[in-house]
């Protein structure tokens, strides 16, 4: 536990008021981001800044463009072909649609947690150790510490420690999505992408990813897309509703939970559409 | 009638032709057995043909079979694991990449003594590599490519997609994410698919007749331009070619069993690989 819990102390020491402060700088500056898949546009010129640190939530109803919103922080959504972009999205003063934007370094720095756990067919230490080995890390006992480390991070550890060898696979859906955030974390990234990670899992699994987040949203950019509007409220420092590919309303969670300012806003998180 | 009597009848007919498949496979397995009992002992396996191929045994057809199946594996492996990791993983699909995707398909029609033809024309005549061991693979390499092809893209496909996204997800590379989590997961259907496509080369006779096959050679080629015996090919002489058929159709035979043989034990080969494998996966 030391070494781990020194570096994460050293690391950059964060002050949990700053998460709430509106004018800790960005670090994603969304810039009249529009996006079509072929020619149905989803996103229509977002913009808007996500705060370094802390957790964002995104909501709105299913097919809103919560989740392609998501996608395009790390350049995810590109998988489909059909993709086309305008505007810029600022991440460090580089526009990651530019050229000088690394795809292989943004992904890097921009982790993603995906709805459905998918962890690969290897072992739990393999899982994790993934993406340190593609980024040339081979060294074991460098591989050892930063799996234990991640696992830690990730409130995995403990569960799994005795048998790091045997496959992921026989992990539950629960273990399975920490698994996904400690095999992110071993890419020691700054921001993390969820969507919807807790969707699905049990209602005790949700309660301690929830926990993770809150902890996890000390040192890393948490974004999180989620359908579920009292766990955004629980989990989120501030709130974006997405409403047809536009952003409705950003503000603080608890500003838009308890006086939204648009009438789509309180009408959403009243449920009475969705 | 009423309705359990026609599910009994419509039953009753499946089975009657699953059976029949059988039956014909075992009848033709017991035939062979039968008929080339007489001839089949180890020296058969391991002597040359003697005296015209009136007696003797089958060691040059089955080392030149072994031989032009095994480069051909050699040769058909890499390029079709690669053109589909191409198509799948790589091409922007559209109207080029269907394109390409139905010349292969239809290739996989075309009747194997086109092929020989091809070979013949091409790479014996036009290349100038001459008949021989080299350019019977290479042929025989081009028939089996659209088995290899398909049966990897096939692979390739049944590897979840959340597996190239995970992958790509922690900043690994695309080749990475295909090397370390695609490929390993199709292993078992590319394997499968390029054995039982061998075992289709290993028994083709029209190609090799024109390509490189020799109607007798006392020893085993020891150079890729030597021309070979091939077990189909011996079959084919003995049963039709020969002067004395009768004489020799105990031997014909005998050919055509260890000819079965080997192509069983590529097929049991196959099956072992994707069972290993997919036992592995489990575990892991």
């Amino acid at each position: 536990m030391s070494i781990k819990a020194q570096e994460v102390q050293t690391k950059q020491p964060v002050n949990s008021n700053q998460t709430l402060n509106d004018k800790s700088r960005p670090i994603f500056d969304v810039q009249d981001l529009n996006l079509w898949y072929g020619h149905d546009q989803a996103l229509k010129n977002i913009t808007f800044q996500i705060p370094e640190h802390g957790v964002t939530a995104i909501i709105g109803p299913s097919g809103c463009g919560k989740s392609t919103f998501l996608k395009s922080l790390n350049r995810m959504v590109e998988l489909v072909p059909t993709v086309k972009t305008t505007g810029k999205v600022m991440y460090h003063n580089t526009d990651i649609f530019s050229h000088e934007m690394n795809l292989v370094e943004l992904r890097s720095a921009v982790g993603m947690v995906f709805q459905k756990p998918n962890p690969f067919p290897k072992s739990i230490f393999d899982n994790v150790a993934f993406g340190a080995r593609m980024h040339g890390i081979k060294n074991k006992k460098k591989l050892r510490e930063l799996v234990e480390k991640s696992l830690r991070e990730a409130a995995l550890w403990d569960e799994v420690k005795e048998r790091l060898h045997e496959s992921a696979l026989g992990l539950s859906g629960g273990q399975q999505q920490r698994l996904c955030i400690a095999r992110c974390l071993a890419v020691e990234p700054e921001v993390i992408l969820m969507d919807e990670p807790t969707s699905a899992l049990d209602p005790s699994s949700t309660l301690k990813l929830e926990n993770l987040i809150h902890d996890l949203k000390k040192q890393y950019s948490l974004i999180i897309v989620t359908h579920n509007m009292q766990q955004a409220h629980r989990i989120s420092d501030k709130t974006a509703f997405f409403l047809n590919g536009e952003v409705i309303e950003f503000d603080l969670t608890t500003q838009m939970f308890t006086r939204p300012a648009d009438h789509r806003t309180d009408d959403y998180i009243n449920g009475r559409f969705g | 009638m009423n309705k359990t009597a026609t599910e009994r009848f419509w039953f009753s007919v499946c089975a009657l032709f699953a059976a029949l498949t059988v039956a014909a496979l075992l009848f033709l397995l017991y035939w062979i057995v039968i008929q080339g009992a007489s001839v089949l002992s180890w020296s058969f396996l391991t002597a040359r043909p003697e005296q015209n191929m009136t007696s003797g045994g089958i060691w040059p057809a089955i080392v030149g079979t072994f031989y032009v199946a095994s480069l051909t594996i050699l040769i058909s492996v890499p390029i079709g694991i690669g053109a589909a990791i191409y198509l799948n993983e790589y091409a922007k699909q559209g109207p080029l990449v269907r394109m390409i995707r139905m010349s292969i398909r239809n290739l996989a029609g075309v009747p194997s003594i086109v092929y020989g033809l091809f070979g013949l024309a091409i790479f014996a005549s036009f290349i100038g590599l001459g008949t021989g061991l080299l350019t019977a693979a290479i042929t025989l390499s081009i028939m089996v490519l659209p088995w290899v092809i398909t049966a990897t893209e096939e692979a390739l496909r049944s590897v979840p997609q959340s597996f190239r996204e995970g992958g790509l997800a922690l900043g690994a590379t695309k080749w990475q994410t295909i090397r370390q989590l695609v490929l390993p997961s199709a292993i078992p259907g590319m394997a499968t698919g390029s054995i039982l496509g061998l075992a289709r080369a290993a028994g083709e006779t029209a190609p090799i007749i024109l390509t490189g096959a020799a109607y007798f050679l006392p020893v085993a080629p020891s150079s890729l331009t030597d021309q070979f015996m091939a077990l189909p090919y011996h079959l084919y002489i003995l049963a039709t070619q020969h002067d004395q058929t009768e004489v020799v159709r105990p031997i014909a035979f005998g050919t055509a069993f260890v000819l079965i043989l080997l192509v069983i034990l590529l097929n049991l080969t196959a099956i072992v690989i994707r069972n290993r494998y997919r036992t592995k996966n489990e575990q892991l």
